[in-house]
């Protein structure tokens, strides 16, 4: 295993599209690292950058101490495992766990433990003498793991291997991959635009947006502290509420009256955006200590939660996560409380965290 | 109140009734396909037919009047005429037949080997300006062939391709290669390009592992794409008219065409080389019929 070192990639394709604008990753030795991203912002890009699949304009990769620019994929030694699992159809599953290994030249009886090996780690026994078409989905990603197992490659890149299980397999997979990961001791590298898939998964997360890294940190860190409007708008759903304030006698007011603690060292003469948790909020009755006026407007009973849309004469409606058992109907008159710590605050123009 | 005469006749009954395109329902509507179907269909097989019997019938029943349509005498003559001449030699009909089996088989076969990779490269690879690319080499079908024989004649005498298989072969593939790319593109888009990057992953070359990955998935839709391209070239006949003069080098459509005028035609004669010209055609669309439509809905779906 090894770590991996990215340096201001850049990757621009021959027909002008610029895939990544600037990435600088540092992956440890044994790291599960998430790249998070909606469709288009780079991180698949950088994940085949690294794989050796595409060819990067500009910047460095380094996969333990060697420099990997200018190596074909075979000889970067990292495994892959894609998001339609590029089984080989007319491969039985053991050869097609056999395939990578032969191609590199292994004695047979090696072949054959390493095989064994791996379909025990992915319980793949009952599987080995049928063909990709007689697998289910969940199947073929299993075989599709075992194929980058059997490597035994320094690091492991995923490009959204879940993506087309249906749900309740993706949380079994989650969970083995997760497992797997811990067992190996692994570097792996694993790309999604699935939120719950990265923050469940990850050590760390990269957040990608159009070609750049927006914030890279722990799940938590992340969470709590959004490094810019657009990390605060893509984590958590639902998302952040962004709340336009201003600093008045050393707090900040929203429009619809909402009073916030502030942080320390906030800017002057800046518009600001402060980033308020739907769980920082509480819809009470109307007039209770310390609440604003707030008309509900819509309300989505989600069982184990409430997700209320409340009014409170802002500019924009504030979403608002509540326990089951308080209840208030759509149209009621209610009150609005802030009950959370400190709110992250962003500058307008530059949409970055400032305090 | 005085009712106009519009009024009045457009009221009452014809409001009670369905609108008119649902007036058709039913039984009377299938009827009244069936019956369109069925002249259709005589309208088109009549003429095929009539060159299946003729190329059947003796002589004197061929040229019968009024004609025969049943009880003729049945003979294989025309067909053996197509193929062997009076003194047992070969005839220059069967020469022409070869002559297609060759022009159109190499042409085909020329118009695959550089589309098939072509198409590949414009799946796979972010080319500059690819849609403009690609436009433009479907824009060379645009036009009908005819309007550029003359500056294909003058350019092919030139270059002593004028009356030389040679020549057809290189038109013929010419005018295949842009459908062979676009047709094959549909069918590599299709093909996940994770199997090459999984491949290249274990240690093989792009191009090995097209060859080995991915050109053999594509083996249908190459099939497919080199039936109709084929069948193009097999039925091509203005530029074999025009390029093409001597018995040793013409392609069938002209031969049989040249068939018919002077003082008498063999109508027998034209009749059983036509049939035998059409039975590959017949036999190839109808391994393809599948794809047949297949290529019309092309891209249509998304995976």
């Amino acid at each position: 295993m090894a770590g991996i070192e990215v340096t201001a990639l850049h990757k621009r394709y021959p027909d002008g599209t610029v895939a990544v604008e600037h990435v600088d990753l540092s992956i440890g030795h044994g790291e599960l690292f998430v790249m998070l991203g909606p469709s288009g912002c780079g991180k698949t890009t950088t994940l085949r950058a690294i794989a050796g699949l595409e060819r990067q304009t500009a910047g460095d990769i380094r996969i333990g101490d060697t420099l990997v620019n200018d190596l074909p994929p075979a000889e970067r030694d990292i495994a892959m495992v894609f998001q339609f699992y590029a089984l080989y159809p007319h491969l039985r599953t053991r050869d097609n766990l056999a395939f990578p290994l032969r191609a590199e030249g292994l004695p047979k009886p090696e072949v054959h433990a390493r095989v064994t090996e791996a379909a025990r780690l992915m319980r793949l026994g009952p599987l080995l003498d049928r063909r990709p078409r007689q697998l289910s989905g969940g199947e073929q990603q299993r075989v599709a793991l075992a194929r980058a197992l059997v490597r035994r490659p320094r690091a492991f890149l995923m490009d959204e291997p879940l993506t087309n299980l249906d749900a309740e397999l993706r949380a079994d997979m989650r969970t083995e991959i997760k497992h797997l990961q811990g067992e190996l001791g692994a570097t792996m590298v694993y790309v999604t635009h699935d939120q719950v898939e990265a923050m469940s998964l990850g050590h760390r997360i990269a957040i990608l947006n159009k070609g750049r890294v927006e914030q890279i940190g722990t799940p938590l860190e992340v969470y709590d502290r959004p490094a810019s409007l657009f990390c605060a708008a893509f984590i958590g759903s639902p998302p952040m509420n962004l709340i336009e304030v201003e600093v008045v006698d050393g707090k900040l007011h929203s429009q619809g009256g909402l009073v916030l603690p502030p942080p320390p060292g906030l800017p002057r003469d800046r518009r600001l955006v402060a980033g308020v948790r739907p769980e920082a909020l509480e819809v009470t009755a109307p007039e209770a200590e310390g609440s604003i006026p707030a008309r509900v407007v819509s309300v989505e009973w989600l069982g184990d939660e409430v997700i209320y849309v409340v009014d409170h004469g802002g500019q924009r409606d504030v979403r608002v996560r509540m326990p089951p058992t308080v209840r208030f109907a759509a149209e009621a008159k209610v009150g609005l409380r802030h009950t959370g710590g400190t709110p992250t605050v962003y500058d307008v123009s530059t949409e970055e965290l400032v305090a | 109140m005085a009712v106009s005469v519009d009024e009045a006749v457009s009221t009452g009954p014809a409001r009670d009734h369905a609108p008119p395109a649902r007036r058709l329902g039913g039984r009377g509507r299938s009827v009244l396909e069936v019956v369109l179907l069925t002249v259709l269909a005589v309208l088109m097989l009549f003429p095929v037919l009539w060159m299946l019997e003729t190329s059947i019938k003796e002589n004197r029943d061929v040229y019968a009047i009024p004609a025969k349509f049943f009880d003729f005498d049945v003979t294989m003559a025309h067909f053996k005429d197509v193929f062997v001449a009076p003194d047992g030699g070969r005839t220059a009909l069967s020469v022409s037949f070869f002559n297609s089996v060759v022009v159109a088989g190499v042409s085909t076969l020329l118009a695959t080997v550089l589309g098939v990779p072509a198409a590949w490269a414009y799946s796979r690879f972010a080319v500059r300006a690819k849609k403009d690319q690609l436009f433009f080499i479907l824009s060379t079908r645009f036009m009908p062939p005819v309007v550029v024989v003359i500056p294909i004649f003058l350019m092919y005498r030139e270059f002593g391709l004028i009356d030389n298989k040679l020549g057809l072969i290189l038109i013929y593939a010419a005018f295949n290669v842009p459908f062979t790319i676009w047709m094959m593109k549909g069918f590599v888009d299709e093909v996940p390009a994770e199997y090459e990057d999984a491949a290249m992953l274990d240690g093989y070359t792009r191009l090995q592992a097209f060859w080995r990955y991915t050109l053999p998935l594509l083996v249908p839709g190459i099939a497919a794409t080199a039936v109709f391209a084929l069948i193009f070239s097999w039925n091509e006949f203005v530029f074999a008219t025009f390029l093409t003069s001597s018995d040793s080098v013409r392609t069938a459509p002209p031969a049989i065409a040249g068939l018919i005028g002077g003082t008498t035609t063999d109508w027998g004669l034209v009749a059983a080389s036509s049939v035998v010209f059409a039975l590959p055609v017949l036999v190839f669309a109808y391994l393809v019929r599948k794809h047949l439509i297949a290529g019309v809905t092309l891209g249509a779906v998304r995976r």
